[in-house]
């Protein structure tokens, strides 16, 4: 099969410490991907891995059958690779739809400003933020800085996205909202990891689970298949939630 | 458009500094010739300070290295004007070389790096006797022409750096390049994120930001007829541009040409009053700056205009 993405014992280390050990991982077109753990897994590491933030200590990264170990995060993202941060990192003091722009403009083949404007407009639409275009950013509510960044990754027209942590911050109804646009994004055609500490989610919307603890893999499989997991249950959700998945 | 008003705003200004010399005198053609040089500098210093964000202290290195350029090569014969060229494009790269270097640094980092790039090259000037004549300074031919023809030459010369320097903040506020400057300046990483080649828009951005001074100072030499480290490398050349800027706005197109003019009507009606305290003056202009108008005055009065017509409606 050909991968879409392919981590080959993948290892980052700050000093002494391995927020990755040699996480090997597939992704195949079209799956939804959800990447699971406890706080510092290396969840967040492994996103800035792929994406070019930081480099690998050891190991390949490869996207389309490319090595993009080494590539700078605007090399990976011209390449089909979005994403968006746990912490929102919008251009505050730019529209709404000029933060779509940039995107559409520097990765996603505009020609110049004015096409890639036209075309923040639709990637507003998808995400229902249309009406609010023109405002600054810097005005948005946090629910509607997630759809933001989820419009600027869509307007980078990525084959991959990776979502940290899209629903943190957000309520109920928020969430539901929000899941439904990660379906809509996925029907588009576009291969999906998220990265998600509420089971409901991940549980929602995953096509497969993957588990990190301490920087390694430690289940890959079926959702109902890892939430069974015995490792997995004692690193990750706790005596509680086993107990009450066994009743 | 505001695209063509600007355009048109730019071209006035330039045909009325142009006519100057018709019915001023030559004192009121040096004051020209000033706020010229001063426009170019702040609208140079705009593109890599506002636009990109990266406060830049490298502006007299890039005027200094135009200044010795320009002078050496018309000492070597070379016609002033192809001289002049050279001296901008030697700024450029320069900017260009150097600026691979430090332009990974932010903030003060990077404030601390580029201000040191003039102290470098002054040391230089003054130790390479054989080729800039060191502490003594250089000589410049004087062009053959009456004084007032020579005044309203050396006005329609740095005119056309000013104007040069316009066109390029113009051309820029539309480009692919200004908008990946924008990006970068209010979130680097994010533009990376999303495909902006940060490394090249900050590398290209500051070569624009020297050229201009590069040719200010040429001209400036020219005019002058004679430099000397301490004067072409001045520290000053570096911190008046970031001053104007901030007191016509940030990242703005007209900005730092009102602030160059604000900068030198002050100059002209305080600085003579206080020869030896004007760099103490300018540190209070800085203070009051940063804690009362950190949008500039051109945003102060807009705002200021649009809450009179709100409480008026």
């Amino acid at each position: 099969m050909s991968a879409l993405l392919r981590l080959e014992g993948v290892s980052r280390r700050f000093g002494g410490l391995a927020a990755l050990d040699s996480v090997s991982l597939e992704l195949g077109r079209g799956e939804i991907l959800g990447l699971i753990g406890p706080n510092g897994a290396g969840k967040t590491t492994l996103v800035n891995v792929v994406t070019g933030v930081h480099t690998a200590t050891s190991g390949r990264v490869t996207f389309e059958g490319q090595d993009i170990t080494r590539l700078p995060p605007h090399r990976v993202a011209r390449l089909g690779l979005a994403r968006t941060w746990q912490i929102v990192q919008p251009f505050p003091r730019m529209t709404v739809a000029e933060n779509v722009a940039a995107g559409a403009l520097f990765a996603g083949g505009a020609a110049d400003v004015a096409s890639a404007l036209a075309a923040a407009r639709e990637s507003l639409g998808f995400v229902n933020l249309a009406d609010l275009a023109d405002a600054p950013a810097a005005t948005l509510t946090l629910a509607r800085r997630k759809r933001l960044e989820l419009a600027r990754a869509l307007a980078m027209k990525p084959r991959l996205i990776m979502l940290d942590e899209v629903n943190a911050g957000l309520n109920t109804a928020e969430i539901d909202e929000a899941l439904a646009l990660i379906r809509r994004i996925a029907a588009e055609g576009i291969t999906i990891v998220i990265i998600e500490h509420l089971m409901k989610v991940v549980l929602g919307v995953s096509t497969r689970i993957a588990v990190l603890h301490h920087g390694r893999l430690i289940a890959d499989g079926a959702p109902q298949e890892v939430v069974r997991d015995k490792e997995v249950v004692a690193a990750y959700l706790g005596r509680r939630y086993a107990e009450r998945g066994a009743a | 458009m505001s695209g063509l008003r600007d355009w048109a705003l730019l071209v006035l200004g330039v045909a009325v500094l142009a006519a100057l010399p018709m019915v001023a005198d030559n004192y009121t053609l040096r004051l020209g010739t000033v706020f010229c040089m001063y426009a170019a500098l702040a609208l140079s210093w705009n593109v890599i300070g506002g636009f990109a964000g990266y406060p830049s202290f490298a502006t007299a290195a890039f005027f200094g290295l135009g200044a010795y350029t320009c002078a050496i090569l018309q000492s070597a014969g070379w016609p002033m004007l192809p001289a002049l060229a050279a001296g901008g494009a030697l700024a450029g790269l320069f900017a260009a070389a150097v600026g691979g270097a430090i332009l990974h640094l932010r903030g003060h980092y990077f404030a601390i790096a580029s201000l040191a790039l003039a102290e470098v090259l002054r040391e230089l000037a003054t130790k390479l006797e054989w080729l800039t004549g060191g502490g003594m300074g250089l000589n410049l031919p004087v062009p053959a022409m009456e004084l007032h023809a020579q005044a309203a030459f050396f006005l329609h010369l740095m005119l056309g750096v000013a104007a040069l320097a316009g066109a390029a903040t113009l051309l820029l506020r539309g480009s692919r390049l200004g908008f990946a400057l924008r990006c970068i300046q209010q979130n680097e990483d994010a533009a990376g994120m999303l495909g902006v080649d940060t490394r090249r828009a900050k590398t290209l951005a500051f070569a624009i930001s020297a050229i201009f001074p590069g040719l200010a100072g040429g001209a400036y030499a020219s005019w002058t007829h004679y430099i000397e480290p301490p004067d072409v490398f001045d520290v000053l050349l570096s911190v008046k541009p970031l001053v104007m800027v901030l007191l016509g706005g940030l990242g703005t197109v007209f900005g730092p040409v009102v602030g160059a003019g604000l900068l030198l009507l002050f100059e002209e009606a305080v600085w003579r009053s206080f020869l030896t305290l004007h760099a103490a003056v300018l540190g209070v202009i800085i203070v009051v700056l940063v804690l009362f108008l950190p949008n500039g005055l051109m945003d102060a009065t807009r705002r200021l205009l649009g809450r009179r017509g709100r409480g008026a409606a």
